[in-house]
């Protein structure tokens, strides 16, 4: 299966992005093949609303899970309205996270956050 | 990083002088100032040296072309926001534009394109303290977004901090949700008279629409005893947190133009606002 | 003739003063810009008063007609915007009311909807007009509401008094963009004279004549008195700060309305103003 994960680098060993919406680059990532491919960002620089832009490039990709630290609602809206699953990573480099998930260890994503109301993330 | 949010629905109540004085009794190690629109807080900060500036880009703004404009006014047709004046050549109020767009891709000589727009300067002083601020340009609309790189700025800088107090600004709009947004909790300063109340009102109806933890005082308390009841009755039904009255006080008037805090020097409203300030930190980092 | 008050520091006294001005008028329009914070009908408590919802337009799909083209979709520079499973989704808090997407659909599958974002209140109270314009809390931009009062308050003979919002941002500017003549009311600290150079600027580059109050004024240094000095900025008046107009403005009544002294006040006030903009307009036609 195909899976995303928002980024801060193109280089597994380095950490999960903190944010979902505005990380600078997606893993695309697949677990039979083990083909790892990354994506720019669009919705990085945007105004506003980037949360939903990002969400727009994940269900593009024909991804069915979403690996992320957290999500916004819109973006939450567009992604599970298209059948993407929400996994929570934890602390840690983005070779650990996807091995975690391989093993099943990590809990679906519940904590679904407010819009940041057209003012960028944290 | 516990953040503490100063905020006033009315302006004028004394967030600032209040901010000014929590900064100095908790000897905070990260301090912002997000009013934007019109920052104050350095002015009460003595010792501070030359922070790092950072350009602000606002939203793009459209630009005509006058070599490539054939005057059509299709632009001015369209613009939601009143921004292409004819006087009598076309040209876009950078003030009024929002970036939409629209213009850009009617103009059938391609005569109109978005370009970025200065729209303000971030400062921030590093070591300890840690100070974020910034100054919107006059007339800018996108203060929301630069609240959030402030404290961004803020967080970024001070990881380390135990607690963050941050100045807000004033109404219940862009800048202010926009400050809401991730703290821990919020202190509203009011004043009692019919219009500190009213607005005192819309401030909690915005904070609690952001579910987060909030607390009142009230400043120059004793200019109207009666508001000031009703206030605190208003917080008790509400179940708002009420942690004191601080008085008028001339004393914080020269204080404050003397460069120093009401906390700094012997006065009513200084021992007033210390009681407030240790009531405060008490929710705070019992705020889990 | 329209006097805007401006203070680019809240707490100042911008409401006091326009208030007491439109009231010590024979006849005037008193119009509240400050649409996130209104203060001005809390004084004048008007009756008869007419209300009329202010709104932005959204879009709306009709499904029959997406193609799932997606030109809505990337043209929206706000990201209102998404295609998911075969349907188109919008985002109404973060549209921005553009009216893009629905002129560039090669369908014409969107159409807009109304979305109530606050409202303007006309009253009267003895001789003011009262106009008032809110923002819904949650909303982020009054900008439309204002112009909306602009358009209410649009054919009036009688001196117009616009209380604006505090700073010097957009929805400032949109409030002092038609007037004749902007009062900027300072008070005596730090951070009032640091403001009022703000606001300063701000009528200057809008090319406004302008003067200056001087509000709650006390004993010793005024540093928004001597900025004015410094600067040549006419002021036209030193109000002194008074425990009694304190509690009248504390208390909602209008000061010229309750006392003779004040009455004599802000009517010396609105000729001196009045005075200003004949010798503007006889020295800069």
């Amino acid at each position: 299966m195909k899976l995303a994960m928002p980024v801060e680098a193109k280089d597994m060993e380095k950490k999960v992005s903190p944010s979902f919406g505005r990380t600078p680059y997606f893993l695309i990532y697949d677990t039979d093949s083990k083909e790892a491919i990354y994506l720019d960002n669009g919705a990085a620089g945007t105004q506003g609303g980037a949360g939903i832009k990002a969400a727009q490039i994940i269900v593009d990709s024909n991804v069915q899970a979403l690996l992320t630290p957290r999500c916004g609602k819109n973006a939450a809206e567009v992604l599970v309205d298209s059948g993407i699953k929400l996994y929570k990573t934890r602390e840690g480099s983005v070779k650990e996270n996807l091995e975690d998930f391989a093993s099943d260890k990590l809990e679906l994503l519940e904590e679904i956050h407010e819009g940041f109301h057209n003012h960028g993330g944290k | 990083m516990k953040q503490l949010l100063i905020l006033s629905g009315k302006g004028g109540t004394g967030k600032t002088t209040v901010a000014g004085a929590f900064i100095k009794l908790a000897k905070a190690k990260a301090y912002a100032d997000c009013d934007v629109d019109a920052p104050n807080l350095h002015l009460i900060m003595r010792d501070l040296k030359e922070p790092v500036r950072k350009d602000f880009y606002g939203m793009d703004k459209a630009v005509i072309d006058q070599d490539r404009c054939t005057a059509c006014g299709l632009c001015q047709e369209h613009c939601r926001f009143h921004a292409i004046d004819h006087d009598p050549l076309y040209h876009v109020n950078p003030y009024a534009c929002e970036g939409c767009g629209v213009c850009e891709r009617l103009c059938p000589e391609g005569a109109i394109t978005l370009q970025s727009d200065l729209a303000g300067e971030l400062m921030l002083y590093s070591g300890e303290p840690v100070f974020s601020t910034a100054e919107l340009k006059m007339g800018s609309g996108t203060s929301g977004l630069l609240v959030t790189e402030v404290k961004k700025q803020l967080t970024h800088e001070a990881k380390d901090a135990e607690m963050a107090i941050i100045d807000g600004s004033p109404g219940i709009g862009c800048p202010v949700i926009a400050s809401i947004s991730g703290v821990d909790m919020t202190l509203v300063v009011a004043e009692p008279s019919i219009s500190g109340i009213s607005d005192m009102k819309r401030i909690l109806e915005t904070a609690k629409k952001s579910n987060v933890e909030t607390a009142l005082c009230v400043n120059k308390y004793d200019t109207n005893l009666k508001n000031t009841k009703s206030i605190e009755d208003f917080c008790q039904d509400h179940q708002i947190h009420f942690l004191g009255k601080i008085p008028y006080d001339p004393e914080a008037v020269k204080a404050i133009n003397n460069v120093q805090s009401i906390v700094e020097v012997n006065c009513p409203s200084g021992a007033a606002v210390k009681k407030v300030f240790e009531r405060t930190i008490k929710i705070l980092l019992n705020e889990s | 003739m329209k006097i805007a008050v401006l203070s680019g520091k809240g707490g100042a006294g911008k409401t006091l003063v326009s208030v007491n001005l439109a009231a010590a008028a024979k006849e005037a329009t008193y119009m509240d810009c400050d649409v996130e914070e209104p203060n001005g009908h809390l004084f004048f408590k008007p009756g008869k008063v007419h209300t009329e919802f202010v709104y932005n337009k959204i879009p709306v799909v009709d499904e029959q007609r997406c193609t799932g083209c997606r030109t809505c979709v990337d043209f929206c520079k706000f990201n209102a915007l998404a295609y998911i499973n075969g349907k188109l989704r919008i985002f109404e808090e973060i549209c921005h009311s553009c009216g893009g997407c629905q002129l560039f659909c090669p369908e014409d599958a969107l159409w807009e909807k109304n979305k109530a974002i606050g409202k303007i209140e006309t009253g009267v109270s003895e001789n003011v007009q009262v106009l008032t314009g809110v923002l819904n809390t949650g909303e982020a931009s009054g900008i439309p509401i204002i112009n909306r009062l602009f358009e209410a308050g649009q054919n009036t003979q009688n001196h117009t008094i616009i209380d604006c919002p505090p700073g010097s941002a957009c929805s400032v500017m949109e409030s002092i963009e038609d007037a004749d003549y902007c009062v900027l009311v300072a008070e005596p600290t730090l951070f009032g004279a640091h403001n009022l150079k703000m606001v300063h600027e701000l009528v200057t580059l809008f090319k406004k004549p302008h003067g200056v109050v001087l509000n709650k004024c006390v004993e010793g240094d005024n540093p928004s008195e001597e900025f004015c000095v410094n600067h040549n900025i006419r002021i036209l008046e030193k109000i002194p700060y008074d425990t009694e107009l304190g509690t009248l403005n504390s208390n909602a009544f209008i000061a010229v309305r309750e006392q003779t002294a004040y009455r004599q006040l802000f009517s010396s006030l609105l000729q001196k103003i009045d005075k200003e903009v004949a010798y503007e307009t006889t020295t800069h036609p």
